[in-house]
C-alpha cells in the first residue's frame, strides 16, 4: 500500500516535483549570495537614529530605508527622473549604488510560488509540497521496515544500484526535504489565510502628534535606542502632509514616531502568530540565515535524482511483475500467491501456478511476502511459494514477512497452504518455508495442505503439488512450468591460470572481458549490470537450462569478470570452464548477492577462505582503493601448486591494499587447515573484532563449519559469539 | 455626506436604479513599468481638510496585505465590510485598471480629493501616489504619480 502510494504520487508528480525542486534550489543559493555582496556593516553598535539622520543628510528626498534580510541598507527616495533606489553605506548614510529588485530572483520566486499562474498556481504548488511530504515519509517509513526498524534506519541499506541509490540519497534528502515541505505548507495556509500570520496587523493610527517643527532625523528620541540590527523599514513622513508620522518596523513589533517629539506615538509588538510566520518563512527560504538555505537546497537539489531514480526502481519493478498477465489487485482476489525469492526463479514457478489458476477462472492475485496486507476481504484461499536464503534466512522478497506476520493479531477466516523451493544438498533445505510453516501453525492460521518442497526446481515436483492442490480445490489444474532462461550476455575468455593439479585440486582462474553494451541499451536496463565482487554470475553452459552460479573475483571497475573454479569429478559446468581457451565464449548473467559485500565504513575486515573461496576476497583487496587495513586468511594444498593469486597477493601487500597474509597448507610438512591457523593468531584477532571488524568467510561447507567453530573458541574469552556479530552485520558467510 | 456614501455603495451594486443627482465617472489607472509583482493599489476620497470619506476601488485579492495601503488602511480603518464587491485582482506593471462607477454630483467641485495607494511586493509602499481635487475641469486632464502610476485619469 505504501509503496503504492509512494510510487503513484512520485510519478504522477514527478514534473512538478522537479520545477519545484529545482526552483527551490536555485533561491537556496540567494541569501548565501546576498549575504557576499553586503556592504560590512559598521564595527561599532550604530542606532536607527543614526543611520536616518546620516541618509537625511546625504539622500534629501528620502522616503523610506530597509534592511534586507542580508543586512544591506536600500533607501527609496526620489531622484532627477522619479522615483529611485539606492544601496546606502551605513557608515556615511551616502548612497554607493542604485538598487533594484533582482528581476532573476522574482522570476524564480514567482515560478516556485506558483508557476505564474496566480492562486491557481499556488494551489499546485502547495499540492506539490504535500506530495513531496507524503513521499519523505512514506520513503522513510519503507526503508525503516526493510532496514528492520526505526532504530536502525541510518545502516548501510542493502540492494543494488538505483535501488540503493534510491534509498541512500533520500535518508540524506530527507531532513531537508521534511523542513521544506511543512514550512511550505504552512506559508501556503497563511497566504490563503486559513491561518492568521498576523503580518496585517498594525497599532493603531495615533490621533494625536504633538505638531511643531519636525527634529533632525538623527536626534528622534524613540529611534536613538534601536540598533541598527533591529530594523526593518523606517518610512519618513509624507513632507505634503503634515499630519504624517514615521512608520518603524523592527524585528520586534511596529509603531509610529512623532516627528517632532521625537517620541513613540504607538508601539505594538509582533504576535505570536506574526513571530512564528516569520520564523518559518525564515525556515523556509534561509533569508538571514545562508547556511541553512543551502542545507535546503541540498535537499531540493536531489528530488530530480531521487525522481529518476524512482521511476527506473519502479520501472524495473513494474518488469518483473509485469508478467502477470491480468494480475488482480489484493483486495478482489479469491486467490493470493505471495512470493519469496532472492534470484528470481520462484517468481516463475508463481507466474507457471497464477496463469493456471487465471485460466480456471479465479481471481489470482500475485506479490511479494513483504507485501503482506492485514486483510484479503475476498480471498478464499493463500499460497506461499518462498526459496531460502544461506543458512535458512528470508530471501530478499520476504525479508520482512514474519515481522509483518506478527503484526497481524486476526486470523484469517482463508486457508494457507506454503510450498518451499531449495537445493537438497544444502543442510537447511527450505528452512525458510518451514519457519513461515511454523510461523503460521503457531498462529493459528487454517492450513489449506501441508508444507510441501521443491528440490532442485523439479517441475515433476511442482506438477505433481498441482494436482494435489486442485483435489483440495475440487477442480482440474494442470501446472507445466517451463523454466525461463535469464537475460544473459556473451562474455569472451582473454586470460586463464591453471593451479593445483599437482594436488588433485584443478582449479583455474578464469577472466573474461567485460562486454560493452551500448548506452542505449544500459539505459533501457539490457546491458552488462553493474557487478562488484562478492557478487554472482550464473553460467549456462550449453544445451543446459540450469545455470551454476560462481562467485565474482572482480567488479565492474576493474574492466573485466573474475571467477576462481574448481574442476569437480564429472561436474558439467566446471568441465566445460576448464575445457574453454582464450578467445572461447559463453552465456552468462550477473545476479547480485549484497549479503556478501563488506559493509561500509573503514573498519579492519578479516578475509578467510580456502581454495576458490578466495575468488571474491581476493576481489575486495584488489578493489580496497582506499587502503582499509584488510587481513587475509587463505588454506590451501600446497603452496608450490594451489596458492591462488600468489603473486598477486604480494604485490597487493605491497601496495597497501591489505595488511596481513597469514596462509595454512595442508599438505605440506607441519601444515594445516585455515582454523588452525585463526586458533595460532587468537589474540591478535580477539582484538581486532573487538575493535569493530567484519568478518567475511568464503568457501566449502566444511571449512567454514571449521572456521566457526574456531572463531566460537578464540571469541569466548571476549564474550562474543558468531552469532552476536552474524546479527550486527558483522559475519558474512558465502559457503558452497 | 449621506449622499456620497449612499452613491458608493449603490455603484457597487450592478443593478444600480439611476440616480439623478449622480453621473458615471471612469478612472482610468495606468502603471510605470516598475519591475516587480503586480501592485495593490486602493482609490479612496478624502475631504479638504484630508479626511477619509469612502473607497471608490481595492485591487488586490488578499486582504492580508491592504496593511501596506497605509493610507487608506489609516482611513478606513481597514474595514473589510466597507469594500465588499468594490474589489479586483492586483494590476501588474504596466497594465491599466479602469473602473466605472456612478458618483455623486456633490463630490465634484467641493473640495473633495481622490487618493490612490500603492503597494508592490519587496518594494516600497506609496501611500497617496496620487492624490487629485475632483473638479468637472479636472475631468480627461492625465495626473502623473509619485512612483508606481505613470498616469490617473477620471472621465465622465
Amino acid at each position: 500500500m505504501m509503496r503504492r502510494i509512494h510510487a503513484l504520487l512520485g510519478l504522477s508528480g514527478m514534473l512538478l516535483l522537479m520545477v519545484l525542486a529545482i526552483s527551490g534550489a536555485i533561491l537556496s543559493i540567494m541569501p548565501a549570495w546576498d549575504r557576499a555582496g553586503a556592504i560590512s556593516p559598521p564595527a561599532a553598535a550604530m542606532s536607527v537614529a543614526d543611520l536616518a539622520g546620516r541618509v537625511a543628510q546625504a539622500v534629501p528626498e528620502v522616503e523610506e530605508l530597509k534592511r534586507l534580510p542580508s543586512g544591506r541598507i536600500v533607501a527609496f527616495h526620489g531622484g532627477t527622473d522619479g522615483p529611485a533606489a539606492s544601496v546606502i553605506d551605513p557608515a556615511s548614510g551616502q548612497a554607493v549604488m542604485p538598487y533594484a529588485q533582482p528581476a532573476f530572483e522574482r522570476w524564480m520566486t514567482n515560478l516556485h510560488r506558483s508557476l505564474f499562474l496566480g492562486d491557481g498556481g499556488r494551489l499546485a504548488m502547495a499540492a506539490g509540497a504535500f506530495a513531496m511530504l507524503v513521499l519523505t515519509l512514506s520513503g522513510l517509513q519503507m526503508t525503516a521496515r526493510r532496514m528492520g526498524g526505526w532504530g536502525r534506519i541510518l545502516e548501510p541499506a542493502r540492494g543494488h544500484g538505483v535501488q540503493r541509490l534510491h534509498t541512500d540519497l533520500g535518508r540524506l534528502a530527507a531532513l531537508g526535504l521534511l523542513l521544506s515541505t511543512l514550512t511550505a505548507l504552512y506559508l501556503a495556509l497563511a497566504t490563503f489565510e486559513m491561518i492568521p500570520d498576523g503580518t496585517s496587523k498594525r497599532p493603531a493610527f495615533p490621533v494625536v502628534t504633538t505638531g511643531g517643527p519636525a527634529l533632525p532625523a538623527g536626534q528622534l528620541a524613540a529611534l536613538r535606542g534601536i540598533d541598527l540590527t533591529e530594523l526593518r523599514e523606517l518610512t519618513f513622513p509624507n513632507p505634503s502632509n503634515p499630519d504624517d508620522v514615521f512608520h518603524l518596523t523592527t524585528a520586534d513589533g511596529a509603531g509610529y514616531v512623532d516627528p517632532a517629539s521625537g517620541a513613540m506615538l504607538a508601539w505594538q509588538d509582533y504576535s505570536i502568530a506574526h513571530r512564528s510566520y516569520e520564523l518559518v518563512y525564515m525556515l523556509h527560504t534561509g533569508e538571514g540565515l545562508w547556511w541553512l538555505g543551502l542545507l535546503l537546497g541540498l535537499g531540493a537539489i536531489s528530488t530530480p535524482v531521487l525522481g529518476v531514480s524512482g521511476g527506473v526502481a519502479w520501472w524495473s519493478r513494474r518488469r518483473a511483475h509485469a508478467r502477470f498477465a491480468g494480475n488482480i489487485p489484493a483486495g478482489d482476489a479469491d486467490t493470493v500467491i505471495l512470493v519469496g525469492s532472492e534470484g528470481g526463479s520462484t517468481w516463475g514457478f508463481a507466474r507457471t501456478l497464477h496463469a493456471a489458476l487465471t485460466a480456471n477462472g479465479h481471481k489470482v492475485h500475485a506479490g511479494p511476502m513483504d507485501h503482506l496486507a492485514r486483510s484479503y476481504p475476498a480471498a478464499r484461499r493463500m499460497l506461499l511459494l518462498t526459496a531460502t536464503y544461506g543458512d535458512g534466512a528470508a530471501p530478499a522478497s520476504a525479508s520482512a514477512f514474519l515481522k509483518r506476520l506478527d503484526e497481524i493479531a486476526e486470523r484469517p477466516s482463508f486457508p494457507v497452504a506454503v510450498l518451499g523451493f531449495g537445493d537438497r544438498q544444502f543442510p537447511h533445505f527450505c528452512q525458510f518455508a518451514r519457519d513461515v510453516e511454523a510461523a503460521l501453525r503457531q498462529r493459528g492460521w487454517p492450513a489449506l495442505m501441508p508444507l510441501e518442497t521443491i528440490d532442485r526446481q523439479s517441475s515433476q515436483e511442482f506438477a505433481r503439488w498441482g494436482e494435489a492442490l486442485a483435489a483440495v480445490m475440487g477442480e482440474t489444474l494442470t501446472l507445466t512450468h517451463v523454466r525461463e532462461r535469464p537475460r544473459t550476455h556473451k562474455l569472451q575468455l582473454v586470460a586463464r591460470i591453471d593451479y593445483g593439479a599437482e594436488v588433485q585440486a584443478p582449479t583455474c582462474v578464469l577472466r573474461f572481458t567485460l562486454p560493452k553494451g551500448g548506452l542505449l541499451a544500459r539505459l533501457a536496463g539490457r546491458g552488462f549490470p553493474r557487478f562488484a565482487a562478492g557478487d554472482l554470475v550464473g553460467i549456462l553452459p550449453p544445451d543446459c537450462d540450469v545455470p551454476r552460479y560462481y562467485s565474482l573475483a572482480s567488479s565492474t571497475r576493474d574492466g573485466f569478470v573474475e571467477i576462481c573454479v574448481r574442476k569437480q569429478a564429472g561436474g558439467l559446468c566446471s568441465g566445460f570452464l576448464h575445457g574453454l581457451q582464450p578467445g572461447d565464449t559463453l552465456e552468462a548473467f550477473v545476479k547480485a548477492n549484497p549479503a556478501f559485500h563488506p559493509a561500509g565504513g573503514g573498519k579492519p575486515l578479516i578475509l578467510i577462505g580456502a581454495g576458490t573461496g578466495i575468488g571474491p576476497l581476493a576481489g575486495f583487496i584488489r578493489a580496497n582503493r582506499g587502503c582499509r587495513p584488510m587481513h587475509l586468511y587463505f588454506g590451501g594444498r600446497d603452496p608450490s601448486s594451489d596458492f591462488l593469486y600468489g603473486s598477486e597477493l604480494a604485490a597487493w601487500l605491497k601496495e597497501g591494499r591489505m595488511i596481513s597474509l597469514a596462509t595454512a597448507f595442508s599438505r605440506v610438512k607441519g601444515g594445516g587447515y585455515v582454523q588452525d591457523r585463526l586458533r595460532a593468531d587468537a589474540e591478535r584477532l580477539r582484538e581486532l573484532i573487538a575493535g569493530g571488524a567484519q568478518v567475511m568467510v568464503c568457501g566449502g561447507r566444511d571449512m567454514a563449519t571449521g572456521v566457526m567453530a574456531a572463531l566460537t573458541e578464540l571469541l569466548a574469552p571476549a564474550g562474543l559469539t558468531p552469532a552476536v556479530l552474524k546479527a550486527e552485520g558483522r559475519y558474512a558467510e558465502d559457503v558452497y | 455626506m449621506k449622499s456620497l456614501l449612499l452613491a458608493l455603495v449603490i455603484s457597487t451594486a450592478l443593478t444600480a436604479p439611476e440616480l439623478a443627482a449622480a453621473r458615471s465617472v471612469t478612472l482610468t489607472t495606468t502603471l510605470n513599468n516598475y519591475g516587480g509583482d503586480g501592485a495593490y493599489l486602493a482609490l479612496y476620497v478624502t475631504d479638504a481638510a484630508g479626511a477619509y470619506k469612502g473607497t471608490l476601488w481595492v485591487a488586490g485579492g488578499k486582504s492580508k496585505y491592504y496593511s501596506h495601503l497605509s493610507g487608506w488602511e489609516r482611513g478606513s480603518g481597514g474595514n473589510l465590510a466597507q469594500i465588499s464587491g468594490i474589489t479586483g485582482a492586483s494590476v501588474g506593471a504596466g497594465r491599466t485598471l479602469k473602473v466605472t462607477l456612478d458618483l455623486a454630483d456633490a463630490l465634484f467641485d467641493a473640495g473633495y480629493k481622490l487618493h490612490i495607494d500603492a503597494a508592490v511586493e519587496d518594494m516600497r509602499d506609496s501611500p497617496s501616489d496620487v492624490v487629485v481635487p475632483l473638479t468637472s475641469a479636472g475631468a480627461g486632464q492625465p495626473v502623473k504619480g509619485r512612483n508606481y502610476i505613470r498616469s490617473f485619469t477620471y472621465g465622465m
